[in-house]
């Protein structure tokens, strides 16, 4: 059995894998449901329905708004109650449908049976098109349109799609109870994906810790017989499920700065994408749920929940017993990247992974001391930077240095502040200073077009 | 849960701090204090308490009353700076001298630079050389051992030979007439100062330091390398008139400046090639100062020399970035 994994840097935080026991459940239907017009990369879903509409499940409420961006689907039955802008979890107003449940109604062409349908459609365009029409997008947390990611731009070959079923994010393990329990589904997926980038080889990626989930996928690709699939065991490292570290831990080359995985052969995509690709393509199923984890220490009722895109957080969070009298953080997604939940009345979006409760005790951050020049965070970086350096030009505001240092590289991927001893807040400072040169850097690229 | 809370990610953190790390490395120099307390009695203990008071008391004076800033004392850093000190002094060093040697490790080698991880210098090993250098009598005199165990006196093994080889002896005759042999030295039975009498007790320290993923081992075992090759080549072209590698390894400061002074986070390079071209540096220069130069010891030299040009190392050997040439 290999043990790959990537080549710089990378922490092992305990992977707290508490939830794992539980079965994926249902989550009974909230009475109203309120689905963001952007839930992706890109330019923001247009409304196609207007208040006081009948809605079903399935029915698409909004079309994309460019290229880059996605179909979005009701994803319960019901009426459209106001199109408007609803608090995001961080507190910014999102324009959303809302949307007042009515039954669980289904819209006509989708099939709801749990048959698995192996037959894989020979057409490819008309694949990708279904994916588009099936709103999905890369559900492992970058929530980019994914029938963009399949029509690569012309002069660049795929030589190998890679799943992603590392989950190596701390406390998540949504993707590992999918892989266990819809495996089949996933494995189709995968076999649909590697068709569509030209019959090229697949890697399913999933770390050693998931031990159940490498032996039941690899036990399934036997059973249904599919050619160029194989599972990778990966060691187990943080952020092996980052897209470039995966890329390098699996296919032994690394995307330059700023360049598309594509550019180095590789597609990669998650596990629930994989899923979602499935149910677009095979069943007509666009993505109106997702699962999510909902877990933390101090949160007596683990769970892996299977919600309807648009479920205020505050009705998943109620259904389990509400939040924990000693949490005082809520995070949407992992420890490590997730985000800070400040508004709990927020919806979920077809993205959301994770509920995780947090104490004082476990997130509270301790007062920065001096720099020691340990070099750990360097040690840390997955991307090969210096954080320690970044942090300082980044006080120092000296844009010109950040850029020569690669500023702009960081996956904010929270190694470096992570295993920074004197808890410096080096992400924090590396962040604003990563925008700031970003910000530069497109700013030159729309003066060197505007001459040309 | 009235409110929450709302911070940037990453929401957790490793369970290292700087204290940590320090404690760590105060735990790996225990073996190293017991076994000077072994060869030297309870004079040793008291040179140990002292020089850790001193720095200890200087630091958070130096905080408090100079810079007004909080105490930083907390950070055990102070803690290692002493033991280290104390660990480079033969026994029987004046209290007073100590004093003064930990008032330059932390006043004038760390504090004036602003403090832990701002200075140039490992501030023990300035306060070393500054003691060696200004009471030169006090340093290089090893009296008649007081602890447990009967210790041999006189000078240190690499004084013998370098004062001998001055008297138109060879190295040979004057090992002979020493009585030394590697196991004395490898379980201290040489004279010298508190921290070069065991190698095993310092090499102990090191592995737990390394197992703890608290140091990498690069620094220290590039500079075993270089030292044991140096001399390998001079010993092969007269072993007459230059020592042996094992002799080198395992006598004067080597173990103790390879594996806790060199590798002083603050002092050494960070990149893992950085510290092998620091750690080849140390070895070399510190040959070249035991075979040639008017000192018989050049571990703290050549450490602090190789000191001053970290910014230059870090600068020339930077981690390769991910997907750049």
């Amino acid at each position: 059995m290999s043990k790959r994994t990537f080549s710089i840097g990378g922490v092992h935080p305990h992977d707290n894998k508490i939830s794992r026991e539980c079965a994926l459940e249902q989550l009974p239907l909230a009475p109203k449901v309120y689905i963001q017009l952007s839930q992706h990369i890109g330019a923001p879903a247009k409304p196609v329905v207007a208040v006081g509409d009948k809605v079903k499940v399935g029915q698409p409420i909004a079309e994309p708004g460019g290229f880059v961006s996605a179909f979005i689907h009701s994803s319960v039955s019901g009426t459209v109650k106001a199109i408007g802008p609803v608090k995001d979890l961080a507190g910014n107003s999102q324009m959303c449908v809302e949307i007042e449940v009515e039954g669980d109604e289904w819209a006509d062409g989708i099939d709801t049976t749990p048959t698995l349908v192996t037959e894989i459609p020979a057409d490819n365009k008309a694949i990708i098109e279904k994916i588009r029409l099936g709103g999905v997008v890369g559900l492992g947390g970058a929530t980019f349109p994914t029938h963009v990611k399949l029509s690569p731009p012309p002069g660049s070959t795929c030589e190998r799609v890679i799943i992603n079923g590392c989950e190596c994010e701390p406390y998540l393990t949504s993707d590992f109870r999918t892989l266990l329990e819809k495996g089949e589904q996933v494995v189709v997926g995968a076999a649909i994906l590697r068709q569509v980038m030209g019959n090229v080889p697949c890697t399913i990626a999933i770390e050693e810790n998931k031990p159940e989930a490498i032996a039941h996928i690899r036990e399934v690709i036997a059973r249904l017989g599919y050619q160029g699939i194989e599972v990778m065991s990966m060691k187990m490292r943080y952020p092996q499920g980052g897209e470039k570290q995966l890329i390098d831990a699996v296919m032994r080359r690394q995307v330059g700065s700023g360049a598309l995985p594509i550019s180095v052969g590789a597609v990669v995509q998650n596990v629930a994408t994989a899923l979602a690709v499935y149910e677009a393509v095979q069943k007509n199923k666009p993505v109106v749920d997702n699962s999510v984890t909902v877990t933390g220490e101090c949160f007596p009722r683990q769970a892996n929940l299977i919600v309807r895109v648009g479920t205020p957080l505050k009705y998943i969070i109620d259904y389990l017993g509400g939040v924990p009298a000693d949490a005082v953080k809520v995070i949407s997604g992992g420890p490590m990247m997730g985000r800070a939940v400040a508004n709990l009345d927020a919806p979920t979006l077809k993205g959301t992974s994770a509920l995780l409760f947090l104490t004082e005790k476990q997130t509270k951050r301790a007062p920065a001391s001096a720099c020691i020049r340990c070099g750990k965070c360097a040690d840390a970086c997955p991307m090969g930077l210096e954080p320690f350096l970044l942090n300082r030009l980044a006080k120092a505001s000296d844009m010109e240095a950040l850029e020569n240092n690669a500023v702009q590289d960081c996956i904010e991927c929270g190694c470096c502040l992570y295993s920074c001893p004197a808890n410096i807040p080096l992400l924090d400072n590396i962040r604003i200073a990563k925008g700031q040169v970003l910000g530069a850097i497109r700013a030159r690229a729309a003066a060197a077009q505007a001459k040309k | 849960m009235s409110t929450l809370t709302v911070s940037p990610s990453p929401h957790i953190h490793s369970k290292d701090s700087t204290r940590s790390l320090m404690l760590d490395v105060v735990i790996a120099l225990i073996p190293a204090v017991i076994c000077s307390f072994v060869f030297y009695g309870w004079r040793e203990i008291l040179l140990m308490a002292v020089s850790v008071c001193s720095c200890v008391v200087l630091e958070w004076a130096i905080t408090k009353y100079m810079l007004g800033k909080s105490s930083t004392i907390g950070d055990l850093s102070a803690v290692v700076t002493g033991i280290l000190l104390a660990l480079n002094l033969p026994y029987s060093t004046p209290v007073w001298v100590v004093f003064i040697g930990a008032v330059v490790a932390i006043a004038v080698a760390k504090m004036t630079f602003g403090g832990l991880g701002q200075n140039i210098w490992n501030p023990a090993l300035v306060g070393r050389v500054f003691l060696l250098v200004s009471f030169p009598g006090y340093m290089t005199t090893w009296g008649a051992p007081q602890g447990v165990v009967d210790a041999v006196s006189g000078p240190t093994p690499l004084g013998a030979i370098q004062e001998g080889l001055a008297q138109g002896a060879s190295v040979s005759e004057i090992m002979a007439t020493r009585g030394y042999d590697y196991s004395q030295i490898l379980f201290a039975n040489l004279g010298g100062s508190a921290g070069e009498v065991c190698a095993l007790a310092l090499l102990a320290g090191f592995v737990y330091l390394c197992v703890r993923k608290v140091i990498k081992p690069w620094i220290t075992l590039s500079i075993f390398a270089t030292v044991a090759l140096t001399s390998l080549v001079f010993w092969g072209i007269n072993p007459e008139r230059f020592t042996d590698p094992a002799f080198n390894l395992l006598t004067g400061g080597l173990v103790l400046g390879a594996c806790f002074m060199a590798t002083d986070y603050v002092t050494s390079p960070m990149s893992v090639w950085g510290g092998v071209v620091f750690g080849v540096g140390i070895g070399f220069l510190t040959m070249m100062i035991r075979y040639f130069g008017s000192y018989p010891e050049g571990v703290s030299f050549a450490i602090l020399i190789m000191n001053s040009l970290v910014p230059l190392i870090n600068m020339a050997f930077k981690q390769k970035k991910f997907g750049r040439k």
